[in-house]
């Protein structure tokens, strides 16, 4: 017996519906990249919270820099790690609107870093989701401000030695002791169940928003297959077992 | 109503910002500016116009601020002096590049580096050949008074939203620290967000149902694409240099030598003109006010009747340069500056001239 397709596409057989925040634009990233994901769960929120009219995004430098490709809000597209300050002005001109900024470790947390103090610092009302995968993936794998000791990178071959490349950043944390954030959390997207805490701590983030009482943080520690040089598979591995002792997944700060 | 005041430059910024309806001001201390913002600081017009004032990290924050602000469709504005100023080049790279309009004020202070607090011109080449990186260029405007420092901040955002392109006072910190006497227009009523949405539906006010989403942006990797881009840039430049040259010439009728000069070499060259006619010696003056777009074509027209020009500048030489594209080697154009804080004398003008067009 055949069955016809249109038997089948009945609303009680339906398990998945692509966000319609999420535009149909097929994404550049890489396979097992992490970016991907984030953006699927950050266009769910802002169509399930209905706020896709009052969002006004803010896209980085780097991988994500044509994040404003695919989800279907407004955006401006920031230099390279000043997305807090624009974040900033949009917020205090526009404060009936939800700010997000969406940026990765070199953005935040190297060139960015005094925009991301002091935007948290002042408690700038706005969510911003930081991508964490320890590497400059767009220009081509050299190292990052969260780059691990003994991790290798374009720009120290050899692995990250303390000595002479610095510390590991741990700016989440730093981020967390600043009066100006409401909401600080560390979240991964390498497994089903890990996705849906993803998912929650955005959706937190934005709920948060509603009490105008600071900055919500969203670090999502992040895999870069074709940084680490890894297929996705041992990417995943890698990360749970490197980068997760290092940067512990879970709420840092809730108040 | 208009009101009859004495005041600072600085401050002339700062009470016109709000009278003309700014939404913003995003600034960081330096002198010899710092009385814009404590001034807008006194004033509170979050309290009367809802107008923004934030002290920023740093001057880079401060225009990329300005960057999210104007994206917004709002009329935002900052000001700084030259260290500040080349940490914003930047930002309004990029925001030539996002077509985004905007307000900047220069109080210019001697450089280079850290250099004086002292009045310079010598930020002329940063403020009229682009700064930073790219084909660009800013609108400039340079105030010769304090009444000017208040009338040029609405002028620079009416041409900055005109063609949306960040706009620069190139003032000094002559003319933004003397008290003078100014005459503020009457309060006016910043955009709602409703006017905003109409006047400028390019802005990131939140997507409605009604219109696909805008992107503010400056990134075009395709190259022929960015060529067409850079092209329609050049389009509004060549409209700016058509439709928005000002300019003020003084004594030029009979004269015999012209005198170039901006801001406040402009009022010390207008004292040695009258110097120099004491002597009979028939000098003009030919003011710019715009320095982008610069007056070349009037430079051209009157420099031709002439026998010799002088380019006073408080710097070792910049305009001068412009001066001499204008005329094309036809008639000798001289330069002379003092600088590195230093402000030349009327005598010491009208000596130069002597000196370096007539022959002493």
């Amino acid at each position: 017996m055949s069955v016809l397709i249109e038997d089948i596409k009945k609303a009680e057989n339906l398990v998945h519906k692509k966000s319609s925040v999420l535009t149909d634009k097929v994404m550049h990233y890489c396979p097992g990249c992490s970016h991907g994901v984030v953006h699927k769960l950050l266009a769910e929120v802002i169509e399930e919270m209905g706020i896709q009219d009052k969002t006004i995004g803010v896209a980085p430098v780097g991988c994500s820099v044509f994040i404003y490709n695919y989800l279907a809000i407004d955006w401006q597209e920031a230099a390279h790690g000043r997305a807090p300050a624009l974040g900033t002005a949009i917020s205090r001109l526009r404060p009936d609107r939800f700010v997000v900024t969406y940026q990765g470790d070199g953005d935040l947390a190297a060139i960015g870093t005094a925009e991301t103090i002091h935007a948290c610092n002042r408690g700038e009302n706005m969510v911003m989701i930081f991508i964490n995968n320890g590497i400059y993936g767009m220009t081509g794998g050299q190292m990052a401000p969260t780059t691990l000791e003994g991790m290798k990178a374009s720009t120290c071959p050899f692995g990250r030695d303390p000595q002479t490349d610095g510390n590991p950043l741990k700016i989440t944390e730093i981020v967390a002791q600043l009066p100006g954030t409401n909401f600080v959390t560390r979240q991964a997207v390498h497994s089903a169940a890990a996705v849906r805490r993803t998912k929650k701590a955005i959706r937190k983030a934005f709920e948060k928003q509603k009490e105008k009482t600071g900055t919500s943080f969203v670090e999502v520690v992040s895999t870069c297959s074709s940084g680490w040089k890894m297929n996705p598979v041992d990417s995943n591995n890698w990360m749970e077992e490197n980068m997760f002792p290092f940067y512990p997944l879970g709420d840092i700060k809730d108040v | 109503m208009s009101e009859l005041r004495l005041m600072k430059g600085n401050e002339a910024i700062a009470e016109a910002a709000i009278r003309c309806g700014a939404d913003g001001y995003f600034g960081y201390p330096i002198t010899p500016q710092s009385e814009v913002m404590e001034r807008l600081m006194e004033l509170r017009p979050w309290e009367s116009t809802g107008m923004v004032v934030l002290q920023a990290e740093s001057e880079v924050a401060s225009i990329n601020m300005l960057y999210g602000g104007a994206g917004c469709g709002k009329r935002v504005m900052t000001s700084s002096s030259s260290p500040g100023i080349s940490l914003m080049q930047e930002g309004l790279s990029y925001m030539a590049g996002a077509e985004l309009p905007c307000l900047v004020v220069n109080v210019v202070r001697g450089g280079p580096g850290l250099g004086t607090i002292q009045p310079s011109q010598s930020d002329y080449f940063q403020s009229v050949k682009g700064g930073g990186h790219g084909d660009y260029k800013l609108i400039v405007l340079a105030p010769a008074s304090v009444q000017e420092m208040a009338d040029f901040v609405e002028l620079g955002f009416d041409l900055a939203f005109k063609y949306r392109n960040p706009a620069l006072i190139l003032s000094d910190g002559m003319i933004g620290q003397m008290m003078e006497k100014v005459e503020l227009k009457p309060q006016q009523k910043r955009w709602t967000d409703e006017e905003v949405e109409k006047m400028h539906p390019w802005a990131t006010t939140g997507k409605p149902a009604s219109r696909d989403y805008n992107i503010i942006t400056s990134v075009e990797l395709d190259s022929e694409a960015h060529e067409v881009f850079n092209n329609k840039l050049q389009v509004k430049y060549r409209e700016m240099e058509e439709k928005e040259v000002r300019f003020e010439t003084t004594d030029v009728e009979d004269a015999e030598y012209l005198i170039v000069a901006y801001g406040s070499s402009a009022r010390i060259s207008a004292a040695a003109i009258e110097i120099l006619r004491d002597k009979g010696i028939k000098v003009g003056l030919l003011r710019p006010i715009t320095l982008y777009p610069f007056p070349t074509k009037e430079i051209q027209r009157l420099g031709a009747k002439m026998k010799g020009i002088l380019s006073v500048e408080m710097s070792s030489g910049q305009m001068v340069e412009d001066v001499r594209l204008a005329i094309e080697g036809k008639v000798k154009v001289e330069h002379f500056g003092r600088y590195g804080g230093v402000i030349p004398s009327p005598d010491e003008v009208a000596d130069a001239l002597e000196q370096k067009l007539i022959g002493g």
